[in-house]
């Protein structure tokens, strides 16, 4: 059992933090991910900054921005990565866009992801046809799980054929957005968690996109298995920097 | 060796839909209903309505008799430049148009450079009277103020992209972050062969016009279907496209593309992707881009804002891969060049891109006897400023 799996057998809510790599400083990927696991978070996603993030808003835009011009690149993400299962235990996926990722050779990244110990992948411009069709063979050779999204615009019949290709959890996008848009959770996202929770689905749900603080993390995990925040710790850390990790932490639960 | 698009959108092995989860339901039904509402006799009679009456088609093929003089050959320019707003992109937004208000979409947003495409989009929607929001470069936004001004005029709502390099590329991401925030009302206006599946298929389809009208109107002048070659230039490769489209299963006719070569292939200043590019996913399609050894889109140039962008269409990738298609890159310089002679020989005053494809004669030699058609994609209004700073005029 991979440790996103037995992560989720455990009986709690989980708060999963995303976080571009390289941001703020280029090596502040390990002590990120030690602060994080020491404070109770429970996985990460380590985004792999990418020139074009087109499902991002304005912060992760400017971090991925601001971590590419610290010089960090694919490479230096695995060589900082390279022994962080001697330091850190909780499960760690990355998240990017594709391209970055087929530049450095699909099989070649998913052979150091082993390597460095990720659980799994996240790539918002992969969708399941394709990834099917082309790469579903090299991630389950090297054991890695690919994570999709849905949305309150994806229909039932889909959900079901996404749940039926995911393994892990399903992370389900909380709005019609792109990353931080920040607006407030209401009626329509209340429905939406209680139409996801009725279709009984296989995988566990992660909520993503919109959360930001205690009120939003609980709303969101009412009905799904946990929830990330990114947005809202990257304008954290811009502000307060690694030392802002454990009171932004304490602050959501 | 197939050259258009397959079911699933692949041109060879390039295309696709290579799109965030956000934008399936959107792209999935236009890749459902796009061929069946094309197909249907009423789009058919309201499109080519409006191409006739609104935009001015069928535009001539003009016989360049003293460009052909100059360069010993045969020379057919086709007249782009002379469809309502000044360029080719309209067949396409015209057709765009259309299909947003069979799907029901009550909202249009679209990306440009230059402004040409986003002049062409407000255009319709002023037209049919619907809400128009264009993403622009905030640089592009400075350096285009007169196209601007247009589109403000036509009630278009004009949105500075402040991400990244300001440019096309970031008003595209702009345009494309827009419809993930406004999934249901809205269709997006790609002014291009470019982005994921259908819409590279679609455009072509829509600009193929140009091609048809070529064929119908060389058989009358010259009693013949096909020239030897067609010429047109590639930034997106919307008008080449359109140009080649009906000639692509037809090897006796040499397609030859030009991409624009900037301040020189070698200077770091250059837009000519079928040589610096490599596969990659931009816009949601898997095609031959500009990028670093780490997969970071770099930043291309470009005198012509129309070829300022760092991919082509998947069509164009394949037609590069497969050798189909044979690519030229001209420079800044031969472009300027070659848009003036233009201008002395013929009066006509070309747009900048269009420029780029005639500097082809003189660098490639053709035979007395051979038959061209240059596409001239557009005219040079909206390029004055450059040509006056370009030439001290």
């Amino acid at each position: 059992m991979n440790r996103i799996q037995q992560k989720l057998e455990q009986d709690k809510k989980l708060l999963s933090i995303y976080f571009s790599a390289g941001f703020p400083e280029l090596n502040d990927t390990v002590s990120i991910l030690e602060k994080l696991e020491a404070n109770g978070v429970d996985m990460v996603e380590i985004g792999l900054p990418f020139s074009d993030p087109l499902a991002d808003g304005p912060t992760i835009q400017q971090s991925s921005t601001q971590a590419l011009k610290n010089g960090m690149t694919t490479q230096i993400l695995f060589d900082q990565l390279e022994n962080i299962r001697e330091r850190v235990s909780i499960p760690l996926l990355i998240m990017g866009y594709f391209n970055p990722i087929l530049q450095y050779g699909v099989e070649a990244f998913c052979k150091k992801c082993k390597e460095s110990g990720i659980d799994g992948l996240i790539i918002p411009d992969l969708p399941l046809a394709e990834y099917e069709a082309h790469y579903k063979d090299i991630f389950d050779k090297y054991g890695l799980m690919n994570i999709f999204l849905i949305t309150p615009q994806t229909s039932d019949d889909r959900i079901h054929q996404i749940d039926a290709a995911s393994k892990g959890f399903i992370y389900m996008v909380s709005s019609a957005s792109t990353t931080g848009s920040g607006s407030a959770f209401g009626n329509e996202q209340e429905e939406y968690f209680e139409r996801i929770h009725k279709l009984k689905l296989k995988n566990p749900c992660i909520v993503g996109f919109g959360i930001k603080d205690a009120n939003t993390f609980s709303m969101a995990t009412k009905r799904a298995s946990g929830a990330i925040i990114g947005s809202g710790f990257i304008k954290m850390l811009s502000k307060d920097g690694i030392e802002g990790i454990g009171p932004f932490v304490a602050a959501i639960r | 060796m197939k050259y258009n698009a397959d079911e699933k959108g692949y041109y060879g092995e390039f295309g696709g839909a290579y799109i965030p989860e956000m934008l399936y339901p959107n792209v999935e039904e236009l890749r459902q209903n796009y061929l069946k509402i094309m197909a249907e006799e009423s789009f058919q009679k309201e499109f080519n309505e409006l191409l006739k009456e609104y935009v001015g088609r069928p535009t001539p093929l003009y016989f360049a008799k003293r460009l052909s003089e100059k360069y010993n050959t045969k020379i057919y320019l086709k007249r782009e430049d002379l469809c309502h707003t000044g360029a080719h992109k309209v067949n396409n937004t015209i057709g765009q148009i259309l299909m947003a208000q069979r799907l029901k979409k009550k909202r249009i947003i679209a990306e440009t450079g230059a402004g040409q495409h986003g002049v062409a989009t407000a255009t319709v929607c002023a037209l049919m009277g619907l809400e128009c929001i264009v993403y622009m470069g905030e640089i592009d936004i400075e350096r285009q103020a007169p196209n601007v001004a247009r589109m403000k005029m036509l009630g278009a709502t004009v949105v500075p992209a402040l991400s990244g390099s300001r440019t096309l590329k970031d008003a595209t991401n702009e345009a494309i972050r827009d419809w993930i925030n406004n999934p249901t009302d809205t269709h997006y206006i790609i002014g291009s062969v470019v982005g994921p599946h259908p819409y590279p298929d679609m455009v072509a389809r829509f600009q193929s016009v140009i091609s048809k009208e070529i064929k119908s109107q060389l058989q009358e002048k010259e009693g013949r279907k096909n020239p030897d070659y067609v010429i047109a230039c590639v930034g997106g490769g919307s008008n080449a496209a359109g140009a080649f489209y009906e000639y692509l299963d037809t090897p006796e006719v040499g397609i030859l593309a030009v991409e624009a070569a900037g301040k020189g292939i070698d200077t770091g200043k250059s837009a000519a992707t079928s040589v610096l590019g490599k596969m990659g996913i931009i816009h949601g399609s898997k095609t031959l881009l500009m990028q670093t050894p780490d997969g970071q889109i770099t930043e291309p140039y470009s005198i012509s804002a129309g070829l300022d962008y760092p991919g082509v269409g998947p069509m164009h990738a394949h037609l590069f891969k497969s050798g189909r298609g044979e690519f030229h890159s001209v420079t800044d310089d031969e472009a300027m060049k070659a848009g003036l002679e233009l201008c002395k020989l013929e009066g006509i005053i070309p747009a900048i891109e269009s420029s780029h494809a005639l500097a082809l004669f003189e660098k490639k030699q053709f035979k007395k006897e051979d038959v061209i058609v240059v596409n001239l994609s557009g005219r040079g209004d909206k390029d004055l400023n450059t040509y006056i700073e370009y030439f001290n005029l």
